[in-house]
């Protein structure tokens, strides 16, 4: 096939990014520089307002924090269990892939009402807390950042695992044991041969965590609620109950550059660890 | 080199490893002199891997025992038996240049500073890999990648040095050259090594003594010559060399020499292995170079159906058949092989050693 037959191949999908993503993109550019809610007065008193106000500093920090907090726990948990599945016999990894995959089969809708019924003040976690005596007051976990992260945690880990599963998996099997053989305790393997190994998985998944997590809207809203303001709830707000398109533009494009910003550092780092899997 | 540590000795003594309900080590027994190099030979699923991975602390054994220099290391982790091993795709740590590969055993074991580059570079000119300290893996040949894994097995100064199929990756040229490297570093540092391999010519270049092993059963232990002309079981005879296998019963028993009469037609005065009984099934095993061709009948030869003739460097390979079926090779030098057909009898050189096997019935 010649080379322009092969270009030609790709224009349904090049057309189809063009209208339902180049082209949005860049009319909410456009938006942004209006100065009124008609949409009649081309200005920059949107973008001025916006970063004039240190109010919209503490929610781009807010935002991307809980992105950073959500990565966190999802290594924390995620890099020990997928050290337990690659150990388990292949029969169990089956159970346990299922479980793993089981968040991304369920509706965001479902998932986010399955955490209130968890987290709330009568939910499972108090009354067992409560139950055993460990607290004397139902705790707070609604409408908390903490709630939240402890929810988009479980609802991201998918993300964190899948990736990192798949790196890990292909790591040759005698590495662990020419390091121990070599004299290495389980620790000294696990920080100098395996995680090193494991970036570009690990690295992948901060980067589809971190992402998801900064623009879960529906978890952000219902879990955290009205309180807890992040760029998403703010974008709703100035959009559909304001109706102030050109701030809601400013906002958005605010969120795109933010996360784009970390994710493309992160995918730096991932890039420059990638090399060494195949090696 | 400095150090010349002194070979310990390795026993490994009724050693029985179960994967499930199979047994993939049954028994073992294997004791190792120092500064021997000990090949265990057999097929895949032999076991022999397995018996290398418990001997390094990777895999519990059900039953059993190793010990080094005559104590149990049984109870240690792998990380502290102090077992230098090198892997049949040498796993080498991919993101650590050729130094730190080396290093790393030294690291773990708390050694620092110039200490540590010191050994490093002494390690690496053994294995004349000096100039490629800053190298990552990948960037090395298949056969600099393998010293490196020997170095840094070697770095820690091991008591005891597993290779497991060290040279299978290896083209053929290049497997001499680092199978004779190895022999070399292992005589200079008196190590104590145990090698794993299905090659039989590698355990007959390299080991001193070889384990045969079939089944998780260890068939013959002993030297490659006695393995090669005096085999204990049909397997080992099969597995080694080539051989040809004649059918026949003991005619009759005299003191310590059979007499056997071949299915092929012929009768062979032979020394007998001991439980034979007058008339019994027997097999007889002759390796070709011990088989001749010849023109006269006589009461020790037995007719055969010549086939092709193949010449094989400086020897010429003759394919026949005997009157009972059983397909024959038979090698000669070319010089001293007259190219006639006439030669349709054949028998026993007059240095063949062949063997007796009891046959199954």
């Amino acid at each position: 096939m010649n080379k322009l037959a092969e270009w030609q191949l790709t224009l349904p999908l090049a057309l189809a990014f063009a209208a339902i993503f180049l082209a949005p993109l860049l009319m909410l550019v456009g938006v942004s520089f209006f100065d009124d809610d008609k949409i009649t007065q081309p200005g920059v008193a949107q973008w001025a307002k916006f970063l004039g106000d240190p109010f919209s500093y503490k929610v781009i920090a807010d935002t991307l924090l809980l992105g950073v907090k959500t990565v966190c726990a999802t290594i924390l948990v995620g890099y020990p269990l997928a050290l337990v599945y690659l150990d388990s016999p292949q029969r169990l990894q089956k159970v346990l892939i299922f479980i793993i995959v089981m968040p991304l089969l369920l509706s965001v809708v479902v998932r986010t009402f399955a955490w209130i019924v968890v987290l709330g003040r009568e939910g499972v976690v108090n009354q067992v807390l409560l139950s055993l005596g460990i607290i004397s007051e139902p705790l707070r976990l609604l409408q908390t950042e903490l709630g939240l992260v402890i929810s988009l945690t479980q609802i991201e880990m998918p993300l964190m695992l899948l990736p990192l599963i798949s790196v890990m998996s292909r790591l040759d099997p005698n590495l662990r044991d020419a390091s121990a053989a070599l004299g290495a305790s389980r620790w000294r393997t696990l920080f100098t041969v395996i995680v090193p190994l494991s970036m570009p998985g690990l690295v992948a998944g901060c980067l589809l965590v971190f992402a998801s997590a900064t623009t879960a809207f529906i978890s952000q809203t219902v879990i955290g609620g009205v309180r807890l303001i992040y760029l998403p709830l703010l974008i709703w707000q100035q959009s559909l109950v304001v109706f102030n398109w050109p701030f809601a533009a400013v906002v958005s494009i605010t969120l795109l550059v933010s996360v784009l910003t970390v994710v493309s550092a992160l995918s730096y780092l991932g890039r420059r660890s990638g090399g060494y899997v195949h090696g | 080199m400095q150090s010349t540590p002194t070979g310990r000795t390795l026993d490994v003594e009724d050693l029985t490893v179960r994967y499930g309900q199979a047994l993939a080590v049954d028994g073992v027994t294997l004791a190792i002199e120092p500064g021997e190099v000990v090949a265990l030979l057999g097929p895949s699923g032999c076991g022999k891997t397995t018996l290398l991975r418990v001997i390094a602390g990777f895999v519990r054994q059900a039953a059993g025992r190793v010990r080094v220099d005559g104590a149990p290391i049984d109870h240690l982790p792998a990380n502290q038996r102090n077992i230098g091993i090198v892997f049949q795709n040498y796993a080498l740590f991919p993101h650590m240049t050729v130094a730190e590969n080396v290093a790393y055993g030294l690291r773990a074991r708390g050694v620092r500073g110039p200490e540590v580059l010191a050994r490093v570079s002494r390690f690496l000119d053994t294995v004349q890999l000096g100039g490629f300290r800053e190298r990552l893996p990948r960037q090395l040949s298949g056969g600099q990648q393998q010293r490196v894994a020997l170095a840094r097995a070697l770095a820690v100064e091991p008591s005891i040095l597993l290779l497991d199929e060290p040279f299978a990756a290896l083209d053929r040229n290049l497997r001499l050259d680092m199978q004779i490297e190895v022999k070399r570093l292992q005589r200079a540092l008196g190590l104590t090594t145990i090698l794993v391999t299905h090659d039989q010519d590698e355990a007959m270049s390299v080991a001193d003594r070889i384990a045969v092993m079939n089944k998780g059963r260890v068939e013959q232990f002993d030297t490659p010559v006695a393995i090669y002309d005096q085999p204990q079981t049909l397997f080992v005879n099969g597995f080694i060399g080539t051989t040809n296998l004649l059918n026949g019963k003991v005619a009759a028993l005299d003191g310590g020499t059979a007499t056997v009469a071949l299915d092929a037609g012929a009768m062979l005065r032979l020394p007998s292995p001991a439980g034979l009984s007058s008339g019994a099934p027997v097999m007889l095993s002759v390796r070709p170079e011990q088989l001749a061709l010849s023109q006269v009948p006589g009461p020790e030869s037995w007719r055969i159906e010549r086939g092709l003739s193949l010449p094989l460097g400086a020897q010429l390979v003759h394919e026949a058949r005997t009157a009972d079926g059983a397909s024959l090779k038979i090698v000669e030098p070319r010089r001293a092989s007259p190219a006639d057909a006439a030669r349709i009898y054949c028998t026993l050189a007059a240095d063949a050693r062949p063997t007796l096997f009891p046959r199954p019935t």
